[in-house]
């Protein structure tokens, strides 16, 4: 029973993932109205039937701003995302395969990395270069491997003495082709699990970092900043923040659930 | 002669507890000498943890010598191991399975290159091997784990032979299969051996398979050959008192 709410969860989660990402691909169909356009007459508008989460201090239609901001939002999500497990995936993959006094220099390494108060650091390379879309999702990404990496040495660890990797050596097979071809395919189960949650966590730092006004920066919409455009205006306009707040919310508890479902899935040795 | 050992030793350290501490070690091989010639079987008997996969391994180059020469005529060398579900990648296809190692030997794979050559190898020659080992045809795009224990030995020795080797290690290959399965691999592997001439080393701890298998044998005990000689031989007039031993007790069941 506790299985199958848990599923429904995971799938209803799978579902409102996909209805973001129609978002993302299909805007221009699904937003009512330009996402930049400046209706004066309609300043600050509750929802209503024209602008149905209502509008911002220009007169520019919330929904239209989040369903553009999903695009933002979501690469930021998948390209940190991809970056991270890019570099872990390699990391890992080399310091389990090497072992020995490699792993020991690699795993400090990422025991280092790790110390590091991920946020601040965060802050502090975006507060040196400038918020560009592109720095944001770099610097999420190469702050975030590090799990990655010790789930992928962890895996190689135990892969590399299966009796396939002794056949491809006899074989002929180089290191690069063990790892690529045996290693990383048989590896790569836990890491899309952590992959997904992952994408919730990337969407926040977004988030927040537009929130301190260092994300993305206007005019391109994403959840974040134009959750930061309603600090202002929380007294009167509620729904300024309410809805891009629970856009984030959704997301992340979205990309959360999956990957538990998904854990469930790849992974039912692990259970309870 | 293909093969050839001297004094070849390999020790293991017994790691104990949290902290990995060394506390001794295991002489898995402990001075080992032998000779194989071309075209034989080579049968390697003895109980479980005797050191038989360690010896083959480092025939196989996959572990070195503490102590000891090796030598191997050929480059041409190919294994078969006891648990085809670990010896066959979960996430290949037949196919990439059995032609690795024709893929292993292209030029492109061997400047470095990470893509299997699909092209370069003739389609029809995997298909060839799989019917030699009484695969179906449709076998070529499944997963290992669609298959018995028994089909999955005949993929293993498919991408063994599809490299024309002249020298497989089979460690114990019937091992995990049930008693009429292991006849049909036991058979399988003597035609392919005949077909192209391949010299086996067989190792087993069962005396009844090594004896179907073998033209001579060699009884292994902690770490040491103990005594070897024609099958023939070894059955009828054991010299060493393990030996006999071993024959008892198959006697018995
Ligand atoms: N990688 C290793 N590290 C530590 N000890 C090992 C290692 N490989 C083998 N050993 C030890 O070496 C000894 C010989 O092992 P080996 O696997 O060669 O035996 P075997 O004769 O093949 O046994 P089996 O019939 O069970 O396959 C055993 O005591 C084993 O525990
Ligand atoms: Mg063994």
């Amino acid at each position: 029973m506790k299985e199958l709410i848990k599923n429904r969860l995971a799938f209803g989660a799978l579902i409102f993932i996909f209805v973001i990402l129609a978002f993302a691909l299909f805007a221009p169909l699904i937003a009512p109205y330009d996402p930049s356009a400046i209706d004066t007459d309609s300043i600050l508008a509750a929802p209503s039937r024209i602008h149905i989460l209502g509008t911002d201090p220009l007169g520019r239609d919330i929904f239209s701003r989040i369903v553009y901001g999903s695009r933002i939002s979501l690469s930021i999500g998948f390209i940190a995302v991809g970056i991270a497990v890019l570099i872990g995936v390699i990391f890992g993959s080399i310091a389990g395969y090497y072992g020995g006094r490699v792993d020991s220099v690699m795993m400090r390494f990422v025991d280092i990395m790790l110390c590091f108060p991920t946020f601040f650091l965060i802050l502090a390379v975006i507060a040196i270069l400038e918020p560009s879309i592109f720095n944001i999702m770099a610097v999420i990404g190469v702050t975030s491997w590090m799990g990655v990496a010790r789930l992928v040495r962890a895996e190689v660890l135990t892969l590399k003495e299966r009796d396939y990797v002794a056949a491809a050596e006899v074989m002929g097979a180089s290191d690069a082709w063990i790892i690529a071809r045996h290693l990383i395919p048989n590896a790569i189960g836990p890491v899309l699990v952590s992959a997904t949650l992952g994408i919730g966590g990337a969407i926040l730092v977004e988030s927040a970092l537009s929130f301190l006004g260092i994300g993305v920066q206007p005019p391109t919409p994403s959840w974040g900043n134009i959750l930061m455009d309603g600090k202002s205006t929380l007294g009167v306009a509620w729904w300024l923040t309410i809805f891009p707040g629970i856009f984030i919310l959704l997301t992340v508890l979205a990309y959360n659930l999956l990957g538990e479902g998904l854990r469930d899935i790849l992974e039912p040795g692990l259970k309870e | 002669m293909i093969v050839k050992l001297n004094g070849v030793k390999k020790s293991f350290p017994i790691e104990r507890g949290y902290l990995k501490t060394a506390s001794g070690v295991v002489n898995a091989v402990d001075g080992v000498s032998l000779e194989i010639e071309k075209a034989e079987t080579f049968g390697l008997v003895g109980e479980s943890g005797c050191g038989k996969t360690t010896l083959g391994k480092l025939i196989l180059g996959i572990l070195k010598p503490d102590a000891g020469s090796i030598e191997v005529g050929t480059k041409k060398i190919q294994v078969i191991f006891q648990d085809p579900q670990a010896s066959l990648d979960p996430k290949m296809r037949v196919y990439d399975i059995v032609a690795e190692g024709l893929v292993l030997q292209s030029s492109a794979v061997r400047r470095g290159g990470l893509n299997l050559p699909y092209g370069k190898i003739a389609k029809g020659q995997v298909e060839e091997m799989l019917d030699l080992v009484k695969l179906p045809k449709g076998a070529l795009n499944k997963y290992p784990h669609q298959f018995s224990g028994g089909e999955r030995q005949r993929i293993a020795i498919a991408r063994a032979v599809l490299t024309d080797p002249e020298f497989i290690v089979c460690d114990e290959p019937v091992s995990s299969l049930d008693v009429t399965v292991q006849l049909q691999i036991l058979r399988l592997l003597k035609d392919v051996q005949k077909k192209f001439s391949i010299t086996y080393l067989f190792i087993s701890h069962d005396l009844r398979v090594v004896r179907f298998m073998s033209d001579r044998i060699a009884v292994m005990k902690e770490g040491k050959i103990v005594e070897e000689g024609p099958t023939q031989k070894i059955y009828s007039k054991p010299d060493h008192d393990y030996t006999k031993l071993l024959l008892d007790s198959i006697l018995n069941i």
